[in-house]
């Protein structure tokens, strides 16, 4: 050990001695540069600055848990000094299981001789959107795998029968893979498929699909999927025929830090050229009944996932904790992380509970935790619009 | 608020001790990462970067018990159809499933039976011992050292000893609750009282075993009982220096019959086990029971003043009858690699913070 202050000295305590003035030329150099990286990733974040790929990767992979919170509460603080945070009143509707992807981190897949694929009839769907609305929900979650021959009319009648029926649930549905999937079945371009998707209903489209927007990890754990040039062709097509999207990221899986960070980056530089997306949403990846397997990420990785997110995406506003795949305790101190949105209420959830992970929260729950935590819950539109505070 | 957590941090830089009123104004505080921040702080400075956990196994030996309370969802009264006592033989298959498994400590608590002598409690150290002298017994709460003098009609002095001769090396810290009266008389009041807890254990310390001491929070109590209770316990350490850990638990409420309890949100497990960390400045471990905190807030625990992840636990059921969705034991390797996830050294420690490797 070389110098006065030692290793023994935890960083905020170094770091607000140094703000007071006491360290007086005594650092010692391993520490200097960690604090001068520090200093510098502040000073750009307080000017409202972006921040470089290489400066996310330290934040991601060297900084500490509470430093990198601070930084992202902060910049949570300013794009939300209301001190809310929101939720939608939603479910999800997973109109079939079967998918030619068989991406290898899904245990939600069948293929389509199993004897456990299913594609739901107008019927059901009907009746589950109906006991959406029964409990006041505004947001419809329509999600299933890539069927081999479902063609556009299927979704164009069945959105069109959604919306005459059902005119306050916004159809928040499909993915960028299952757009082009239709598009592929139906022998229409991209942008036509889109088009009269939207023509019969569908208002906006989550960002699923997206996992790791880095191909080299798209080869290993979803060879069969887009790859992420389609998934952002898809989203900004979107985005330019005026629906707003969200971007999810699913990490913890194959994927080391600097395709985290990448995946970051190319959403934001998507967001740039169209400001379409109204959320990011990372979650982990659920490793049960997988082929992929393995240990699902821990909480301080999740933590830590979530607050560079914020920081790196400063032109997103709003970032949401994922209390499905990480349990309401987890959900509430994301809150503190960056997070300043629950996501839905999630009448039903099919997928993430297939891989082993069955949280539930009622939307009393929810109020519950938020305001648990010391803000001021609220329920929201897809888009974002409060509808009422609690 | 700024000025508290300026106060305080200057207060933990020189070694001072927090009020109960400071105290109370954390856990008012909405200031999760400042609350964070400073018990990594105070943290650092006992235990640097280094967490313990142990290898051991529980066994809890019978779930009948004569005391009802209702944040309990473990006990069962005598002639319930899932009522069970262990018999000497299972206790001595069990720990040699521990040893087989590495462990070096047995962990065991269980209801007050109505009708077990004192004597079965006595065998069932001898038989762990027989089974290997080396593992170290943990077991019995305050509250069973009461209940062994009642039935066997002698002193708790004399229960101790007599314990302590069979093979009992240092005791957990169960059945503190919460100790203010008014609470405590709602959730458990056939439970000795807090002060006779404390009375005990203080006999426990006096005698040269240790324990640790546990806090049950998120139930009916308020924030000042949790002040109230850590100021307690921190008083008796300051005349035995007995305790080992303070392990705070957050009541899980299903299967139990506290009215309109909600059980504990992540914010307020991490602020409780800081605020411990913060206020008992002469306790030098702090434990996140991972069984009841869930391994993913019980991770982060480490980075809120934390430095101790308990055990591997195998075959837990207090816990998990209350609601527990942990799992019922985990992996050495996991917990050692979820503890190099959170930046720190895994040591494992036996029950008496002996390091027995570092990883």
């Amino acid at each position: 050990m070389r110098g006065g202050v030692c290793h023994d000295i935890p960083l905020t305590l170094t770091l607000s001695l140094m703000e007071r003035g006491k360290f007086q030329g005594i650092v010692i150099d391993l520490t200097r540069e960690f604090i001068e990286m520090f200093a510098q990733i502040e000073k750009k974040l307080a000017a409202q600055e972006p921040i470089n790929r290489e400066e996310a990767l330290w934040l991601l992979t060297e900084a500490e848990l509470l430093q990198v919170g601070e930084l992202a509460d902060g910049i949570r603080q300013r794009k939300h000094p209301e001190n809310r945070v929101t939720f939608v009143v939603d479910r999800n509707v997973n109109y079939s299981n079967i998918c030619e992807s068989q991406c290898k981190f899904c245990a939600f897949y069948r293929s389509a001789d199993a004897d456990d694929g299913y594609l739901l009839d107008d019927e059901t769907i009907f009746a589950k959107v109906q006991e959406l609305v029964d409990s006041g929900g505004t947001q419809l979650l329509m999600q299933g795998g890539l069927h081999p021959t479902l063609k556009i009319d299927w979704f164009e009648n069945l959105f069109r029968s959604l919306s005459e029926r059902f005119p306050q649930v916004q159809i928040h549905s499909l993915s960028p893979a299952e757009v082009i999937q239709i598009a592929k079945l139906s022998d229409l371009t991209m942008e036509e498929c889109l088009l009269r998707l939207q023509a019969a209903g569908l208002a906006s489209v989550p960002g699923g699909g997206a996992e790791i927007l880095v191909d080299r990890v798209r080869q290993e754990i979803s060879p069969n999927k887009i790859g992420w040039k389609k998934w952002a062709w898809v989203m900004e097509e979107a985005h330019k025929l005026g629906m707003r999207t969200t971007a999810t990221m699913m990490f913890g899986s194959t994927e080391k830090p600097e395709d985290i960070i990448e995946h970051l980056f190319r959403i934001r530089e998507i967001q740039e050229r169209t400001n379409g997306f109204t959320a990011f949403i990372p979650w982990s990846f659920q490793p049960d009944n997988t082929e992929l397997g393995g240990e699902s990420a821990s909480g301080i990785e999740y933590l830590k996932v979530l607050a560079v997110s914020r920081i790196v995406l400063d032109n997103i506003e709003n970032i949401q904790a994922s209390w499905v795949t990480q349990g309401a305790r987890m959900a509430q101190v994301a809150l503190f992380f960056g997070g300043n949105d629950l996501g839905g209420t999630m009448l039903e959830e099919n997928v993430v509970a297939a891989a082993g992970c069955s949280f539930r929260m009622s939307q009393d729950d929810i109020v519950e935790l938020v305001r648990g935590a010391g803000f001021t819950p609220a329920r929201r539109t897809t888009e974002y619009q409060v509808l009422q505070e609690y | 608020m700024t000025e508290l957590f300026q106060e305080l941090h200057n207060k933990i830089e020189n070694n001072q001790r927090i009020s109960d009123a400071e105290a109370l104004a954390l856990f008012e505080s909405n200031d999760l990462l400042a609350i964070g921040g400073l018990a990594a702080e105070a943290n650092h400075r006992k235990n640097g970067d280094r967490v313990y956990f142990n290898v051991n196994r529980h066994i809890n030996y019978t779930n009948i018990c004569v005391s009802q309370c209702i944040f309990c969802a473990f006990s069962k009264l005598e002639g319930d159809d899932d009522g069970y006592t262990l018999a000497l033989e299972d206790i001595r298959e069990k720990a040699q499933e521990a040893v087989a498994a590495g462990a070096t400590e047995i962990h065991s608590v269980g209801g007050l039976h109505p009708r077990l002598p004192f004597e079965f409690y006595l065998d069932m150290l001898r038989t762990i011992k027989a089974v290997s002298p080396l593992l170290h017994i943990k077991a019995f709460t305050a509250v069973e050292i009461d209940y062994f003098s009642r039935i066997s009609k002698t002193t708790t002095l004399e229960v101790i000893h007599a314990l302590q001769e069979a093979g009992l090396g240092s005791m957990p810290g169960g059945g503190a609750e919460i100790f203010a009266k008014e609470v405590r008389d709602k959730i458990c009041p056939e439970k000795i009282s807090g002060e006779r807890w404390l009375e005990v254990i203080e006999q426990v310390h006096n005698t040269g075993l240790k324990s640790n001491a546990t806090m049950l929070f998120g139930h009916l109590e308020n924030y000042s009982d949790r002040v109230d209770h850590m100021r307690r316990l921190r008083e008796l350490q300051d005349r035995t220096g007995g305790f080992q850990s303070f392990i705070p638990l957050a009541f899980q409420p299903d299967n139990t019959r506290v009215p309109g309890a909600k059980g504990v949100g992540g914010v307020d497990a991490l602020k409780t086990l800081a605020i411990g960390r913060i206020y008992l400045d002469n306790f030098q471990h702090i434990k996140a029971y991972w069984v009841m905190l869930g391994m993913k807030i019980a991770q982060t625990a480490l980075c809120f003043g934390v430095n101790d992840l308990d055990g591997t636990v195998i075959e837990e059921q207090i816990g998990h009858d209350a609601g527990a969705d942990s799992p019922q034991e985990i992996g050495k390797e996991r917990i050692i690699n979820l503890i190099r996830k959170a930046g720190k050294t895994p040591v494992e420690r036996d029950t008496l913070y002996n390091e027995l490797r570092v990883y």
